[in-house]
């Protein structure tokens, strides 16, 4: 399998676990990811807020180079796997808008490259079969909350995923990795995005809200499918025992005996070494 | 409230139009207010700021801060039994106040612009110079504490320091913030 890689800003940086895990376990899978080519940012949560027509065209630059390569594009994080999403849906049914954005990009709209996110690629029954095969440590006994975030799932039109409300593709990731997923509420609940540097107060609260409702139903770690969840609830948590959020591909990579884990995991503010340690997971 | 405000009749169809959601549809029904994640936060909470949209509240609307408290999480707008996406409708609702000089939340507004410079400068964000242009701005915007503690725990963790990356097609990025058809002066 071969798809077009769209990084995004942050995994790098601030999700560079994310990043790390992602190359090992797509390169543990046999999936093949090449980097779109001298992409740029898709504008975030700041483009829409102050300019609704940039969080449109920036990504639109971007499926003009994916264009090229002709490959379906595969992003991390899901707010630009949203923006993607919802630029690519604007090329297909405003044609006005698809013409103009032709003749600034120096493109021509074919609609064969699709916006799909790293989770998608992995929660194919067929993949998951791939991954159940590859496990080599079962993660046998660990509570597992999957936290799939705002963005993801939503607008449910245009990212089709099983249930907007109640999604499970990564709980039966987590099922095939050997561990336990457990029900809760907060699954689809929003960790307040960017307030964390503008609002603190509102990202403490709803991050807070968030880990106590997974400790509640029982979690040893929350698992995360975008950065800006993961480093919310690894920075913002203000209860007194804290849990540690993990990216999925962590996960992954644990279950795959991937040498490089440890790496990831001392990048973390909540250590979960110890909590793994208590589960048999070293 | 016992001031009696006057409607701007245009108000409703104009905002409608410009976000193309068809907000004339909701019946006040509240969802969207239940599930917000800030609307505790908010002085008028989603259902509020669509019914006052409807009665022609223009003055109320625009310069409530609760339209930049909105992070687009797309919660009110999945559940909503009328299919009305509220997101589009806020980031409408910024842009006419930014264009019709309602005062924005600085704090707030200072991030987004900070951000979109990085990406105007870069053609991709680059963190660490980005939330220094955004302290510059709002030193004491958020919790100053809190974030000088996130803000080691990145550093120590080596996650915060890198290189600005510069995009080779930076003229057709600073091209799309030239020809957004936004009415906001930012990012241009």
């Amino acid at each position: 399998m071969r798809y077009s890689y769209y990084p995004g800003c942050t995994i790098a940086t601030t999700g560079i676990e994310f990043g790390l895990s992602t190359d090992a376990v797509c390169e543990a899978l046999g999936i093949e990811l090449v980097e779109l080519e001298d992409w740029n940012c898709c504008g975030a949560s700041s483009a829409h807020s102050l300019n609704h027509e940039l969080s449109y065209s920036l990504p639109a630059r971007n499926m003009a180079i994916a264009q090229q390569e002709g490959l379906d594009v595969v992003a991390p994080c899901p707010a630009c796997y949203q923006h993607i999403l919802l630029a690519d849906r604007r090329l297909r049914e405003d044609e006005a808008w698809r013409q103009e954005m032709e003749g600034l990009l120096g493109f021509r709209y074919t609609g064969q490259p699709h916006a799909r996110h790293l989770l998608e690629i992995f929660g194919a029954p067929e993949a998951l079969e791939r991954v159940r095969g590859r496990v080599k440590r079962p993660l046998s006994g660990l509570r597992v909350a999957s936290y799939y975030g705002c963005v993801l799932v939503r607008p449910p039109e245009f990212t089709g995923w099983d249930d907007p409300e109640h999604p499970m593709v990564m709980d039966n990731l987590m099922e095939a990795l050997g561990a336990q997923p457990v029900d809760w509420s907060y699954k689809v609940d929003c960790c307040g995005v960017s307030l964390a540097l503008t609002r603190a107060d509102v990202v403490i609260q709803l991050s807070t809200r968030l880990a106590q409702a997974a400790q509640e139903a029982g979690a040893d770690v929350i698992a995360c499918a975008c950065g800006m969840c993961q480093m919310n609830l690894d920075t913002r948590q203000s209860q007194a025992q804290k849990i540690p959020a993990l990216y999925f591909t962590e996960l992954m990579g644990l279950a795959f005996d991937v040498p490089e884990v440890g790496k990831w995991f001392g990048k973390h503010g909540i250590d979960p070494r110890p909590v793994l340690a208590a589960r048999g997971l070293k | 409230m016992a001031i009696a405000y006057e409607p701007t009749l245009t108000f409703g169809r104009t905002v409608q139009e410009r976000c193309g959601e068809p907000l004339m549809r909701c019946y006040f029904c509240q969802k969207c207010s239940a599930g917000c994640p800030v609307a505790y936060a908010m002085d008028l909470k989603p259902a509020q700021v669509i019914r006052l949209i409807q009665l022609g509240q223009k003055d109320v609307v625009l310069s409530s801060p609760a339209i930049w408290l909105c992070v687009g999480c797309e919660t009110c707008g999945t559940r909503c039994p009328n299919h009305i996406r509220l997101a589009p409708m806020y980031d409408t609702l910024r842009a006419m106040a930014m264009s019709e000089g309602y005062k924005p939340d600085t704090v707030i507004f200072n991030f987004h612009r900070a951000f979109l410079d990085s990406i105007r400068l870069w053609g991709r964000v680059h963190e660490l110079s980005m939330l220094a242009e955004y302290k510059l701005r709002s030193p004491f915007g958020s919790d100053l504490k809190a974030d000088i503690g996130v803000g080691l725990t990145l550093l120590v963790k080596g996650k915060i320091l890198s290189l600005p990356e510069r995009v080779r097609g930076l003229a057709q990025v600073r091209k799309l913030y030239e020809t957004s058809r936004s009415s906001t002066e930012v990012g241009k």
